[in-house]
């Protein structure tokens, strides 16, 4: 795996402060809209996103690079497979 | 020269910014020193969260509606026309007519639209309630209806992201008052790892949605339909047949902004980029982003609109008399929730606060009712 800190995103979501539709409903978005390869960086202050986004990246056969927690929020790192 | 402001949208946030700054700087507008022109496609305000109604017979499409340039204050000046394009270096909007309108300022509300050709197969395969049309459609098909697997899957990103439970909640009513229940499996499924965006109203659904006899699945997003087989194919993996399927398609932001590559205006989705709390757009000074069209990360819905039109308004008005335009939009939303059984619950949030429903309740479902009929006084400016 990646080190998430060092990895460099191609797509940026800054969803700090989303609570409705939230973190992963943006990462959703911004896979549907890049490429295969290309890199997101979600930024997120939900706690549930941190637990959701792995689990939905391994049933959807995307690579989850890893969270990096920067003050308060996290950076989740994510990378279009398919 | 008057000073110029021009709202592209006749929804819930164009009507409301425009009502209230020309009511808020009427002396202006009457000293001919100010101009307001709102810009819509049609003469005609849909109130849309009454589509939800429409499926089940509860509400009628004439309710819906009313000519927006009879709901606007005088001052506004109502023009219908579709907008071709946006210069923001010269301050002018073009109509497909050929028609340039100068700005001092504008304001872009030009709401989202549901896409199911986004994803192959759903147009053919997949009813929807987000359009007239399709809430028509979806109440005759329903009427037909006999029994069988109803499916619902969510597109993401989508307009009010309550409706689908909603719905849901309404449609196992509807079944049980036409004696269809037992004949029906309905099968709600969500796009994330729980039954809502919202973790504290996944927890509530959790719970409420089993008590109904309605099952669940979650991590659904939809890749493809294939209409003749009855079958949705899930991103993850998973197929899922159907006798019926009714979704929430994915949406859009307003299709001229697509073809404004190079502008600021112009980003993936045609969601406007915007800033959280002025709702500039994002390098842009004089053109403000609000309601449905921007690619904030809140919910798109007409509280959302409300509140966001309440502070953009303030901030013309403010700045027009000479004032410091320091009102911030702090990310409010407000949710009704229909739960069915005639009970309703709510939410509310901000950036920095999340919901806390409470139990459903008949009197919140009756204020939800009272709500659908005092609409209209929102984009006339009152309320």
């Amino acid at each position: 795996m990646t080190d998430p800190k060092v990895t460099v995103a191609t797509v940026e979501v800054d969803a700090r402060g989303a609570y409705c539709p939230g973190p992963m409903m943006e990462l959703i978005r911004a896979i549907r809209s890049a490429k295969v390869g290309e890199v997101i960086a979600v930024l997120s202050t939900d706690s549930g996103s941190r637990r959701d986004i792995p689990r939905w990246c391994e049933k959807a056969g995307h690579e989850f690079i890893g969270v990096d927690r920067i003050g308060d929020y996290d950076r989740i790192v994510v990378k279009k497979v398919h | 020269m008057a000073y110029e402001l021009v709202v592209i949208g006749g929804g819930t946030a164009g009507s409301i910014v425009a009502s209230r700054v020309a009511i808020d700087a009427r002396d202006l507008v009457h000293a001919d020193r100010v101009h307001v022109t709102l810009l819509t496609e049609r003469d005609d305000h849909l109130y849309q969260p009454g589509l939800l109604y429409v499926p089940f017979g509860k509400a009628a499409l004439e309710e819906l509606h009313r000519r927006e340039t009879a709901l606007l204050p005088r001052e506004v000046s109502t023009r219908v026309a579709t907008v071709h394009h946006i210069d923001t270096d010269r301050r002018v909007v073009w109509t497909e007519a050929g028609e340039e309108i100068r700005y001092d300022d504008l304001v872009v509300a030009t709401g989202s639209r549901p896409v199911p050709e986004e994803i192959p197969g759903l147009a053919e395969g997949g009813e929807y309630f987000y359009t007239e049309d399709a809430a028509r459609r979806l109440a005759d098909t329903l009427e037909h209806f006999t029994g069988g697997r109803i499916l619902l899957a969510v597109g993401v990103p989508h307009k009010c992201p309550v409706a689908p439970l909603e719905f849901t909640f309404l449609l196992d009513d509807y079944l049980r008052a036409r004696n269809l229940r037992e004949r029906t499996e309905i099968v709600y499924t969500y796009p994330l790892g729980r039954l809502h965006s919202l973790e504290p109203v996944a927890d509530w659904a959790s719970a409420l949605l089993p008590e109904r006899g309605i099952q669940t699945e979650t991590f659904v997003n939809m890749e493809s339909v294939e209409p003749e087989k009855r079958v949705m194919h899930a991103m993850e993996g998973t197929d899922f047949a159907y006798d019926l399927l009714i979704t929430v398609p994915p949406h859009r932001g307003a299709a001229f902004l697509a073809g404004m590559s190079g502008s600021p205006l112009s980003a993936p989705g045609e969601w406007i980029p915007t800033d959280p709390r002025t709702l500039a757009v994002k390098g842009l000074d004089h053109v403000f982003a609000l309601g449905d069209a921007t690619d904030l990360p809140v919910s798109k819905a007409g509280s959302t609109a409300h509140y966001q039109a309440e502070v953009v308004a303030a901030n013309l008005v403010t700045a027009l008399k000479g004032g410091y335009a320091g009102h911030r939009y702090d990310g409010k939303v407000f949710c009704f929730i229909e739960a069915g059984r005639d009970e309703a619950t709510h939410i509310t949030f901000d950036y920095a606060h999340p919901p806390r429903p409470q139990p459903p309740s008949r009197l919140v479902h009756m204020f939800k009712l009272a709500f659908n009929r005092t609409y209209w006084l929102m984009p006339q400016g009152i309320l």
